[in-house]
């Protein structure tokens, strides 16, 4: 694809017209002012065929092969943010501190944006149409929405390390379990290898059942199909609605009510399966579909078999999807405590069976240690918030890496 | 597979044998042993998964009915959870998960959207893969963490929202609170365990899963119309409001309603954050609500099975609204155009 016909004119990108606007200028109109290379009312198209005589025709071809820049940026544009983002800068700070005599922040953010961003729509108006003016604003709102967004998971993760330090710089904290340490007792006594573990343990028994079946499940909704595979992808679909508490109420009811479990590990890990193998398969089935077509067939003419075509062709072109699908499941049931709340007791000794006893998990202990609102042990919930955090981020960098090492071949 | 082939029509491979010329080659020979066994496994795997999957919901449902069966009508407008003294209903319970997911909505719909456009629309290209998986970081961010930040860091700020908020838009019945909010020692633990600030918790889990469904059908947006638009003079906003926008319009619906169905059954963070008030009420600054899900994991503990069978009920109403909200939204996300041209 390229940007219009190869001699399109050039337009700059202060330069929006509506395109009624362009319509005087046919093949007959008479050619433009020819010594004014002005930016703005250059047509985007001519309407009719071009006039191939005239004087204006050389300066046309001089800028013929210069596509539109749509992304410059000129003096204008720089000059009026600042300035609109300074000036507004001055007149909250005299208006919110002094005049109103308000208080706060926050307040005076959200003043300061609200201020700039009339200032900027102001300040363009003086010099610009209507649509520029607007396409100013958009941007300047949107660039502000993601701003809040980035800067809410920067504060979240930040706020838990920062809260976390104490806590994470004592060697302990990673060695020890919480058996016989009080809540109140000093951060260089007792750890979370306990909750560690049985957060791995639980993960990687649920990781080790759930994926193998989701992603069954997905080739079969997606390659098989046929009758039965609707009625499952309609029921998967319908199950990752299912809020988490009720898959953990579910095992808890069934397992530990019905039939007397215990409360460990497993029954976790079973929960975790039960919100796991819908997300994951829900989201493999949606990156295995966008795998052309064009390839299957292509497989399928070569001579290939149909499992030969999924196993050396769809699989390896969704790889990548299939991984972050698989990663955000991970992540999903890592850091999933409403089942855990149910199913998991709170046990503060190391316990590395998953069949018998009661494990602690991260969340879990997380948890656990806000209620409890004793100091020492909040900072110790922030510890482990913080290596919790910390093992999402491995995970997911790890799965980054896997994915991109397969992308380049 | 039709099995006789107009001889007009190219015939792909060799013919075979000399004296059969005329034969037409079998385009559906059937299926090789090997994939046999595939589709066998496949529809074995596929079977188990929905007997599994399937039974949830339908257990769900008939442990609820001895509930549905006692309290009848009941069940749905009584307000109170006294299961001592056999009342139990859940309209405030109903009502708290639709406010909480709500306030989750109003806040992250305006800005999920919005930082979907900006990945797919303003960000450099080189960037944009970056900020794709920093979102998926955040939707990978634990739950209780966000209620560890929506409570230690955010509650004690946004106290003074809510104050501002009753100030000049009290008049509104939603942004009542009970104290006067001008006095000079104002009542701040009235302002704190509400459905707004467990609303602005959850809203940090919504945003990543709406911003990812959104700028998927974003960046699907036809790269040939996108052009056409810039190439008639149109700016950024332009292209985006006359294609990209109507281009992912079911998009948009689709993944704010996903994220609807994500904020009403959240648990963890509405559980640290509120404190359980069992009142139908509207004023959604006032200390005091209660969700479904925060009701269950708050409530098993010492419950008997007549009362876990009453939470299961609960659940299963959960369940049934999150499970309509996502039908639309997955008739909405599939009927977009996205997905539909995946061209070689």
């Amino acid at each position: 694809m390229t940007i219009g016909p190869p001699d399109a004119p050039m337009v700059t990108s202060d330069s929006p017209r509506p395109p009624v606007a362009r319509h005087h200028r046919g093949p007959s109109a008479a050619p433009p002012p020819p010594p004014v290379p002005a930016p703005g009312p250059r047509p985007a198209f001519a309407a009719g065929p071009r006039p191939t005589a005239g004087p204006a025709a050389p300066e046309d071809e001089d800028s013929a092969d210069q596509p539109r820049q749509l992304r410059a940026r000129e003096i204008d544009d720089v000059a009026s943010l600042v300035g609109s983002a300074l000036g507004s800068l001055a007149l909250v700070w005299v208006g919110y501190e002094r005049v109103f005599a308000l208080s706060g922040g926050l307040g005076f953010l959200i003043c300061w944006y609200l201020g700039f961003l009339g200032l900027y729509a102001a300040v363009t108006a003086l010099s610009h149409s209507r649509p520029l003016v607007i396409d100013r604003l958009m941007g300047a709102v949107v660039y502000g929405a993601a701003a809040v967004v980035g800067l809410a998971l920067v504060t979240t993760i930040a706020f838990i390390f920062f809260k976390g330090w104490p806590a994470l710089h004592h060697l302990n904290f990673y060695t020890q379990d919480m058996s016989g340490v009080r809540p109140t007792s000093p951060l260089t006594q007792g750890g979370i290898l306990h909750a560690l573990v049985g957060t791995v343990i639980e993960v990687s028994i649920a990781v080790a059942i759930a994926l193998p079946l989701a992603i069954a499940t997905a080739v079969y909704i997606v390659e098989v199909r046929g009758r039965l595979a609707n009625v499952v992808r309609t029921v998967v679909e319908a199950m990752t609605a299912l809020p988490d508490i009720l898959a953990g109420l579910f095992i808890y009811t069934v397992l530990i009510i019905g039939f007397h479990w215990e409360k460990d590990g497993f029954a976790v890990s079973l929960s975790l399966i039960v919100t796991m193998v819908p997300v994951v398969a829900r989201s493999a089935e949606v990156v295995l579909k966008v795998v052309p077509s064009g390839l299957r067939e292509a497989g399928a003419a070569l001579g290939a078999s149909h499992w030969q075509t999924v196993r050396r062709v769809v699989l390896p072109t969704a790889r990548s999807g299939l991984a972050t699908s698989l990663i955000l499941g991970i992540a999903r049931v890592a850091g999933e405590t409403a089942p855990l709340l149910i199913l998991s007791g709170a046990s503060t000794f190391f316990n590395k069976n998953p069949f018998h006893n009661p494990m602690n998990s991260l969340p879990l202990f997380i948890f656990d240690g806000v209620q409890s609102g004793e100091k020492l042990f909040v900072a110790r919930a922030y510890g482990a918030a913080a290596l919790l955090i910390t093992v999402v981020l491995v995970l997911f960098a790890l799965t980054r890496f896997l994915a991109r090492d397969r992308e380049t071949r | 597979m039709a099995a006789s082939v107009d001889l007009t029509e190219p015939v792909w491979g060799p013919a075979t044998g000399a004296g059969e010329g005329d034969q037409p080659r079998a385009l559906d020979p059937g299926l090789p042993p090997s994939d046999r066994v595939f589709h066998g496994a496949a529809r074995a795997v596929g079977l188990f998964v929905l007997v599994v999957i399937g039974s949830i919901g339908a257990f769900l449902g008939y442990q609820a009915i001895p509930t549905f069966r006692r309290y009848g009508l009941s069940f749905f407008t009584q307000s109170q959870w006294q299961p001592a003294r056999n009342i139990i209903g859940i309209s405030a319970v109903l009502v708290g998960t639709l406010e909480v997911a709500l306030v989750a909505l109003a806040v992250g719909f305006p800005l999920a959207f919005l930082t979907a456009l900006f990945i797919s629309e303003y960000a450099p290209a080189r960037l944009r893969s970056s900020l794709v998986s920093l979102i998926d970081l955040m939707a990978a961010v634990p739950s209780i963490i966000y209620g560890l930040w929506g409570f230690f860091l955010l509650e004690p700020r946004a106290i003074y929202v809510a104050r501002w908020m009753s100030q000049y838009l009290g008049w509104l019945p939603i942004f009542k609170v009970n104290t006067n909010p001008n006095a000079a020692a104002w009542a701040q633990s009235q302002y704190t365990a509400s459905a707004f600030i467990a609303g602005l918790a959850v809203s940090m889990m919504v945003i990543p899963l709406a911003c990812a469904v959104m700028r998927g059908v974003f960046a699907q947006a036809p790269l040939g119309e996108r052009e056409a638009a810039a190439a008639l003079g149109a700016t950024r906003w332009h292209v985006i409001r006359v294609v990209v926008l109507p281009f992912g319009k079911r998009g948009i619906i689709g993944g704010t309603m996903l994220a609807l169905g994500r904020a009403l059954g959240e648990t963890v963070a509405v559980l640290l954050i509120i404190s359980p008030a069992f009142v139908v009420k509207l004023r959604i600054l006032t200390v005091g609500t209660i969700t479904v899900s925060s009701l269950i994991a708050g409530r098993f503990g010492e419950a008997t099975s007549a009362q876990l069978s009453a939470l299961l009920a609960a659940g299963f109403v959960l369940f049934l609204i999150t499970l309509g909200i996502n039908t639309v939204a997955a008739v909405f996300v599939g009927r977009s155009r996205s997905g539909s041209v995946t061209e070689i």
